[in-house]
């Protein structure tokens, strides 16, 4: 009987592990979990949705039962005027404490688990960490991610290594945002106030369901453009992601254009958009300068301005009239307007802008 | 011969209504206002559902949809679901519990009038600049980070209609502990009285706490203090924790009494006492108590630890036992009844499960780790609407079924009553039950639209073509009041004919002293008692005599008005010259009627016994 009980319990696992996952993009979804802290807390909501279907399912035939059973037949009758039943009264707070307990304790341990950031504090004789650590500063409707260790800056895209905890420092510097990449874990606030801190880990096997690509998305608002600061998340094998930070700390000097239209692209940027965007990786500028997204390996990215199809056209459009497709964005205004040729030189330039060989 | 049966011109009835201090025309003006709120904020979902509806729309400008969502959650919990809230405590609870009004009907009043006017200047904002847009929590890094006036029409508007909640909270306050009629001990009172008990000591104690934060924003948008300007040295976390302690119990505000009208209902249409009557009671103080003690759960993302996490979840989840306990007297209180199916037993039978899969979700966003994929995504704004929705919006449509007779002597049409209910139901589980998967599948809420390829555009257009259905269903609600008021076809005492508690024992509507004499409570569910006794009424706890009533006074509206004109000057302030005189001539208005208010006798008026003695007559002659 108990057998039973025990298989009725995981084929009900099953059905449900099937039928949430059939739900949602790869690249997107809590249902499709990619990481070791998805997976918890997938595996959270699998025993919380498991218990609490055995709850709506007793409630349920009790419910249709009543209903069918107790209807009105004769307009005469007086039903039996009961005070209530001691017993049963004591099944139904007991038997729920139960249930609660069962779910109250993976929980606490969970939460715990899931906070324990501990080796961002272990510092090796270099001052700095082993484990791989990134600052997240969340701004108008852009992120950006330093590897201080690494001593790199990147912006709209992170990229990570697989099978491997990466701890992140969180914060804010205008209004609270909040950090999401629902495959690979839930989310954590970027407050203005305080650092906060947390880990994710994206596994290989997820990372190619899902094409090498997350999505990352801020879920608290923070103004007209809130559906539209995404970002995503590259995250490589241990190896590629080592040489990719290998490339980007080649960057030292901003990388000089070679076709003529181009290098007149260089030429604008660096009379019009220098001042906010960096095209060198380097952390030495202090965070307060580092306004816009840091475009030193723009051409790489998937996405123009988190949201657009990465092309030349959308980079024009972008270019054009930021406000059309981010509003309220901090770059509309900041710039002389661009004439046709203006456009397709700093594009050129931009597209350009590669780190990966 | 009685005055208040004759015909009376508009004009006088406006004044009356205007002046009145009688808590079952208090009560009509809550419902008119909370209705009208009502329809404005579904008019706001209806947007947000039409910019969803597909990808990349472009129905309303992002800037204008955080307005709408903003103006969409504040109004429906401030001025629609809490005003409603209050037009049923008031129109019932001083009949349940043999009383002749309220403890202080000038305060009923002067409650009703704040409340009236936060939401009017609250509403002001559409046509003066732009609504609020950071949300109805309005976090403080976005709201200070705001330009237009919307925040600044939020906080003033939010604390003018929250002083009248708190006045009208701490009235059913006193008035239940004092004005019981004789023999109606705690433990008999109706449940519905001990919702708005609970409720009412909710209120009092968390409406302060948002209060306090409103203040501290209004100095800080308004008169340039720093309490939430980090660069300053402000913190915008002590924002949340304001917000929450009053946010969290302000849930429990709605739902108590939601619970109260579901009780009634399935005891009278099971024509049942209630299943355990004492352990509901202890259920109720026990969610009102330990409400105030997991307001945290809604900042499991904000960075506070895993300590502070751990324990508000576990408290949370505590809450799902008297919840449950509640669930299943109500289930057990149809068990070996005689159920009869009106419109209003089916609001309350379609509930149960509505509710319990709100409830259910609720337990498991209480987890905490898990939480932090729900939260701030689609899957707790399923989450909310289920309880919110399926909980106090189906007790408003029950409720108003239920009362509709006591409030104006008419039944709604059944029928019309019954399609209300069919097409909200489908349109209800049509738009939020799909959510809790849009959430999981990485939608977060807020956001004005959504990029096609993300796997979300089907989930969005069948929540869209939901709201249609609910729409529809409001839309037969107010043919169907329209109807009835027209064919003003006026019911006796009991019109549902299963009436347990003193409500049902008086005219519909009741006279405006209500009670002629005060009955006198034999026990739980009294009415029902004489009733199965063979009896047509309630005994008279009294002797016939002189009753004392209050006299209409137009000084709460003036008060009200005055705060009204005083939070435009504290707005315009720094903006032009006019502001400060405004602020101060809007505060004399204010604190000048409270003066007079405060010297002017005034004793009220007696009914004379021959008068009562003639009212009988009256009606003799008619019957």
């Amino acid at each position: 009987m108990k057998m039973l009980a025990k298989w009725r319990l995981l084929s009900l696992f099953a059905m449900m592990a099937l039928v949430l996952s059939g739900c949602g993009e790869p690249y997107l979804s809590a249902l499709r979990p990619a990481g070791e802290v998805a997976q918890s807390q997938y595996e959270l909501m699998l025993l919380s949705t498991a218990i609490m279907v055995g709850v709506i399912a007793v409630v349920t035939i009790i419910f249709i039962y009543v209903v069918m059973k107790f209807r009105r037949k004769n307009d005469n009758e007086i039903p039996k005027q009961v005070e209530g039943s001691h017993k049963l009264e004591i099944l139904w707070t007991v038997i729920p404490i139960l249930l609660l307990l069962i779910l109250a304790v993976p929980t606490v341990a969970a939460t715990f688990k899931l906070a324990d950031v501990s080796p961002m504090e272990k510092k090796n004789a270099e001052g700095k960490t082993d484990a791989l650590v990134i600052n997240v500063r969340a701004n108008l409707y852009w992120w950006e991610f330093e590897y201080p260790n690494e001593e790199i800056v990147t912006s709209q895209e992170l990229v990570v290594p697989t099978d491997e905890k990466v701890y992140f420092n969180l914060k804010a510097s205008d209004v609270k945002h909040s950090f999401w990449i629902p495959s690979a874990g839930g989310k954590m606030d970027t407050n203005t106030d305080n650092v906060n801190k947390f880990w994710l880990e994206f596994d290989s096997k997820g990372a190619d369901e899902a094409g090498g690509l997350f999505y990352g998305k801020c879920a608290e608002l923070c103004g007209p453009s809130h559906a539209l600061m995404d970002f995503k998340v590259k995250a490589l094998p241990s190896a590629e992601f080592d040489q990719w930070v290998a490339d980007m700390q080649g960057v030292k000097e901003p990388v000089q254009a070679e076709s003529t239209t181009a290098q007149q692209g260089q030429e604008i940027f660096n009379n019009s958009c220098i001042g906010c965007h960096a095209v060198t990786p380097a952390n030495t500028a202090p965070e307060a300068a580092r306004v816009g997204p840091n475009l030193t390996n723009f051409g790489d990215r998937s996405r123009i301005a988190g949201v657009l199809e990465h092309n030349e056209e959308n980079l024009k459009k972008w270019l054009e009239d930021p406000e059309v497709y981010k509003p309220g964005n901090k770059m509309t205004g900041k710039y002389p307007e661009l004439d046709k040729a203006e456009l397709d030189a700093l594009t050129e330039y931009l597209m350009g802008l590669k780190v990966q060989k | 011969m009685s005055t208040y049966a004759q015909k009376k011109g508009f004009g006088a009835t406006l004044w009356d209504f205007l002046t009145t201090v009688d808590h079952k025309k208090i009560a009509i003006l809550y419902l008119i206002a909370g209705g009208f709120f009502f329809i404005l904020g579904g008019l706001e979902a209806l947007f947000i559902r039409i910019q969803l509806a597909v990808p990349n729309n472009d129905f309303v400008s992002a800037g204008f949809y955080n307005e709408i969502l903003t103006m969409h959650g504040t109004t429906m919990i401030f001025l629609a679901a809490m005003p409603l809230v209050f037009a049923f405590m008031n129109a019932v609870m001083p009949l349940q519990i043999g009383a002749r009004d309220v403890a202080f009907p000038f305060l009923n009043s002067l409650g009703f009038w704040l409340f009236f006017f936060g939401g009017v200047f609250l509403n002001l904002s559409w046509f003066l600049g732009g609504a609020p847009d950071a949300g109805w929590t309005s976090y403080a890094s976005l709201s200070l980070a705001s330009e237009t006036h919307g925040i600044d029409f939020y906080a003033l508007g939010l604390q003018i209609s929250g002083a009248g909640t708190l006045i009208g909270g701490i009235n059913f306050l006193v008035t239940i502990v004092n004005m019981r009629a004789p023999g109606m001990t705690y433990m008999r009172m109706p449940m519905f009285t001990w919702a708005t008990f609970v409720t009412s000591a909710l209120i009092l104690f968390a409406f302060p706490p948002l209060t306090v934060g409103l203040f501290l924003l209004i100095f800080d948008r308004m008169f340039g203090a720093n309490f939430f300007d980090v660069s300053m040295g402000g913190n915008t976390v002590i924002w949340e924790h304001l917000f929450w302690i009053f946010g969290h119990p302000e849930v429990y505000i709605l739902i108590l009494p939601a619970f109260g009208i579901f009780s009634e209902i399935f005891a009278i249409f099971s024509r049942k006492r209630l299943f355990g009557y004492s352990s509901m009671v202890f259920a109720t103080v026990l969610i009102g108590f330990l409400g105030f003690m997991v307001w945290a759960h809604h900042m499991f993302t904000t960075g506070l630890g895993p300590i502070a996490n751990a324990i508000f979840a576990v408290a949370t989840m505590a809450i799902a036992v008297p919840t449950g306990i509640k669930i299943f007297n109500w289930l057990f209180t149809m068990w070996g009844g005689s159920i009869k199916f009106t419109t209003p037993m089916l609001w309350a039978v379609a509930f149960i499960p509505s509710f319990v899969a709100g409830g259910v979700t609720g337990v498991m966003l209480a987890s905490a780790a898990a939480d932090y994929q729900y939260h701030d995504s689609y899957f707790v704004v399923a989450h909310f609407h289920y309880v919110i929705v399926g909980g106090v919006v189906f007790a408003l449509f029950a409720g108003a079924h239920l009362y509709w007779p006591k409030m104006f002597g008419t039944m709604l049409n059944e029928t019309l009553g019954k399609i209300t209910f069919w097409l909200f139901l489908i349109g209800f589980h049509l738009t939020f039950f799909i959510q809790h998967f849009l959430g999981l599948m990485g939608m977060p809420r807020r956001i004005f639209t959504f990029l096609p390829g993300q796997g979300l555009e089907t989930g969005n257009l069948i929540s869209s073509i939901g709201a249609i259905f609910m729409a529809v269903a409001v839309i037969v609600l107010l043919i169907n009041v329209i109807m009835t008021s027209v064919k003003n076809e006026k019911v006796g005492n009991d019109p549902w004919g299963d009436g347990r508690t003193l409500e049902w024992a008086i005219a519909s509507p009741p006279p405006f002293y209500n009670f002629k004499q005060l009955p006198l409570v034999r026990g739980l569910d009294a009415y029902w008692l004489e009733k199965m006794e063979g009896k047509k009424g309630m005994t008279p706890a009294e002797p016939l005599g002189d009753i004392h009533m209050p006299n209409n006074s137009f000084i709460p509206f003036v008060i009200s008005f005055g705060l009204f004109i005083a939070a435009f000057g504290a707005m315009y302030r720094a903006d032009y010259a006019w502001g400060l005189p405004v602020l101060i001539l809007g505060m004399a208005v204010t604190l000048g009627s409270m003066f007079v208010r405060s010297i002017k006798d005034d004793h009220g008026f007696h009914i004379h016994k021959e008068d009562l003695m003639e009212d009988d007559n009256d009606k003799g002659v008619k019957a």
